[in-house]
């Protein structure tokens, strides 16, 4: 993860030999790993970036064409762009609020839970640990007219879940909430822990409602925790792929950016607008990253442990 | 340690020696023998596995024939085999390809070209129809095994009692619909968004002497040619269809089945679709499904005229048979060909799967002819249909035109054709997205 990658926290005025000594041997440690890892990340990104100055069809090689930046004129000036950007967003801010919600609930069960602390942990746990796919293929099979359960229990008749854009989205949202709240609810809870005993303790004494210390000790304990959870679902909830993959094919307007990319490069082997799309997404995804990271000043560090 | 470092590291020794002498016993296997040639099939019944079977056995060991089941969806077939070429992967000595993904395998360089002493051997009796299909830049890529068409299918109570003749030579789609509306009966055709429609809009706009994309092997650069004449007569029938009282309930997301539960209905007249309608109406028969009298009542004619005085050009499908391109066994692949190919197994698959064969004689085989009781109209038919677009390109192509053109009751001329022509130019030269 490249947003991992930051800049050492300032260190004294004085540094020792025995620091300096250490800090090179760390550098030599890890430097195979890293130059595998831009080796690994780096050409294939570049490769893109070359790919998506052409017009290139996989299956039309003498009709490669340079045309430097007028992929991404095109990319960015087609609605089937923005349609697919709207989509993930809709699915991203709708996903990860309620999963924020509900992972805190579940993280303050797991946290507070005295008997059989390791069953409701390995339930709330459990969906998690459904391949997408297959998790897809159930909320599927759930809300689909003629297999579905669903509008049976719901007395719904014959409403087809898939055949419009708005509840399409919703099962997909509901869904993808399902898979992977205990994820987020994992990560509150590594936080929830670290949050000092003896500042809830002092916070109790000097009088300090259920409420008041969860706002004045906890929370304010929890930022990083917080962060890094809402980070990391944000660029997982923008990548979505599978959920709409199975579940509509991307009909009615619920196709992703990804799965866009996906249909680019693999479908149509449109090697130039996919690789632009691609290299799109990437920028988005910086772009989140960086805002959470600059913007809410998340201190990755201290989720780390090393404070 | 439980059991000692000694035992565990002999025990370990004596599993590592057991898994070199297995796979060094199948590299044995796999070299001594005849070549095994991968066949990437599209579904069917089992008919096509029998005929590698029965190749293998035939071939006197000359090869042995691995069958692996592509998906059922023609796109996703598509999309697997490209994924895996694009690889240049070399276990794919064979291959069954939709006809209209030939020209767009061979620009890339995925199929092996056939020998000139070989294309005799693969278009010698083999209906023009196909045979258009399995060409690129003037190289015979493919072999055409097997191919299919659609015909009119028609109610003989209802085309009587309108006083039609759907049989007679000139019979318009103007004249079906008339008819249809006469007795406030329904038409089934395919107009969902799907490749089903694009078979129909394709074989509109060439019956009515035109075609969709023109100038084909300049690739992306090909013209457009819907927004023409024969295009705006397509549109003309296809939004008057989708607007008339003839038109079924459900026709915007109708596919073959659609049309076929609207034809079999109670307000059925006519409908045009692939033969295997009438041998699946024979099955509901069986499962209680519709009356014999039903199946009783179907009469069949190749497929209406757009203009009285022009003969149509029917739809046109089936399958091709193609020599990966990296292949490491060119030679008995191409033998594999030969023998699925042949007149003999092109009778024999016909009898078996139910697709009609891709060569002329085959139609005059006396089983054949029980089978089939249509035999002599598929044949005409197969032989006239008019292809889909030959284009590297044709993904773009269709989708553009399917996109464009639905929902059906929308379609006017001359501004549907319109539209599709600039939107598939935009396409190609990469200025829209699809």
């Amino acid at each position: 993860m490249a947003v991992m990658v930051e800049a050492p926290a300032p260190q004294t005025a004085e540094v020792t030999d025995r620091a300096k000594h250490e800090r090179r041997l760390g550098l030599m440690l890890s430097a195979p790993a890293f130059l595998v890892m831009v080796f690994v990340t780096a050409y294939p990104l570049l490769y893109a970036v070359v790919l998506s100055l052409y017009n290139y069809r996989l299956t039309d090689p003498e009709g490669r064409e340079f045309v430097g930046l007028g992929n991404y004129a095109t990319v960015l000036t087609d609605p089937v762009w923005w349609t697919d950007f709207s989509t993930t967003f809709l699915i991203t801010v709708f996903s990860v609020a309620v999963e924020l919600v509900l992972g805190f609930a579940f993280a303050f069960v797991m946290y507070r839970i005295l008997r059989g602390r390791s069953v409701v942990r390995t339930a709330i746990l459990i969906p998690y640990g459904i391949v997408t796919v297959v998790s897809a293929y159930i909320w599927k099979y759930a809300f689909q007219l003629d297999s579905g359960f669903i509008n049976q229990w719901f007395g719904l008749g014959d409403f087809n879940f898939f055949g419009q854009r708005w509840s399409a989205l919703f099962v997909i949202i509901l869904s993808e909430i399902w898979k992977t709240t205990p994820f987020i609810s994992l990560l509150l809870l590594a936080g929830l822990v670290q949050v000092p005993e003896e500042l809830q303790e002092a916070a109790r004494v000097d009088g300090a409602t259920a409420w008041q210390r969860i706002k004045r000790v906890t929370l304010p304990n929890m930022k990083a925790a917080i962060m890094v959870a809402l980070l990391f679902r944000t660029l997982d909830a923008w990548r979505i792929f599978d959920n709409p993959f199975i579940m509509t094919v991307g009909a009615n307007k619920t196709e992703t950016l990804s799965f866009l990319a996906y249909r680019q490069n693999v479908t149509l082997v449109n090697l130039g607008a996919g690789s632009a799309v691609s290299v799109l997404l990437f920028l988005t995804v910086v772009v989140i990253a960086f805002i959470f990271v600059k913007g809410f000043r998340t201190d990755l560090s201290q989720v780390r442990g090393d404070r | 340690m439980l059991s000692g470092p000694r035992s565990t590291r002999r025990r370990l020794a004596a599993f590592a020696a057991l898994m070199l002498s297995a796979s060094l016993l199948a590299g044995c296997g796999e070299d001594s023998g005849p070549p095994m040639l991968t066949w990437y099939i599209n579904p069917d019944n089992g008919g096509q596995g029998r005929l590698a079977d029965s190749c293998a056995a035939a071939s006197n060991g000359g090869y042995r024939v691995d069958v692996q089941v592509l998906p059922n969806d023609a796109s996703q077939q598509r999309e697997q085999l490209v994924r895996r070429l694009a690889a240049q992967d070399s276990s794919i000595d064979l291959m069954s390809l939709d006809p209209p993904f030939v020209a767009e395998f061979a620009n890339a360089g995925f199929l092996r070209p056939f020998d000139a002493g070989d294309v005799g051997t693969f278009t010698q009796g083999v209906l023009k129809g196909p045979l258009a299909t399995a060409y690129w830049k003037d190289q015979l890529v493919a072999a055409p095994f097997w191919a299919n068409t659609q015909l009119l299918w028609f109610r003989k109570s209802v085309v009587q009692a309108a006083g039609v003749d759907p049989a007679k030579t000139g019979f318009t789609w103007d004249e079906m619909i008339k008819a249809a509306e006469s007795q406030n009966k329904v038409i089934g055709v395919q107009a969902n968004r799907y490749e089903g429609y694009m078979v129909w809009i394709n074989a509109l706009v060439m019956s009515a002497g035109g075609e969709i994309i023109g100038n084909t092997e300049a690739g992306k650069d090909a013209t457009p040619e819907i927004a023409s004449p024969a295009g705006d007569t397509a549109a003309r029938i296809i939004g008057g269809l989708s607007r008339s009282p003839a038109a079924p309930p459900a026709m915007l997301n109708a596919g073959e089945e659609e049309a076929r539960s609207a034809f079999q209905g109670d307000r059925g007249a006519f409908m045009v679709n692939w033969p295997y309608v009438y041998s699946a109406a024979k099955e509901d028969v069986a499962s209680g499904g519709i009356p014999q009298s039903v199946v009783d009542d179907i009469g069949w004619a190749r497929y209406p005229q757009v203009t009285a005085d022009q003969a149509s050009r029917p739809p046109l499908g089936g399958i091709n048979l193609a020599v990966g391109n990296f292949t490491k066994h060119p030679d008995q692949a191409v033998a594999l060909v030969k023998c699925v190919t042949s007149l003999q197994n092109n009778i024999a698959y016909m009898l078996d799967s139910g697709n009609p064969a891709a060569r002329g004689a085959a139609y005059d085989d006396p089983k054949v002819r029980e089978a089939f009781p249509m035999a002599d109209v598929i044949r005409t038919s197969i032989n006239d249909a008019g292809p889909r677009p030959i284009t590297p390109y044709y993904n773009d192509v269709s989708t553009s035109v399917q996109l464009t053109w639905h929902p059906s009751t929308e379609v006017e001329a001359p501004a549907t054709p319109k539209e599709s022509a600039t939107f598939m130019s935009d396409v190609l030269q990469g200025k829209r997205l699809l």
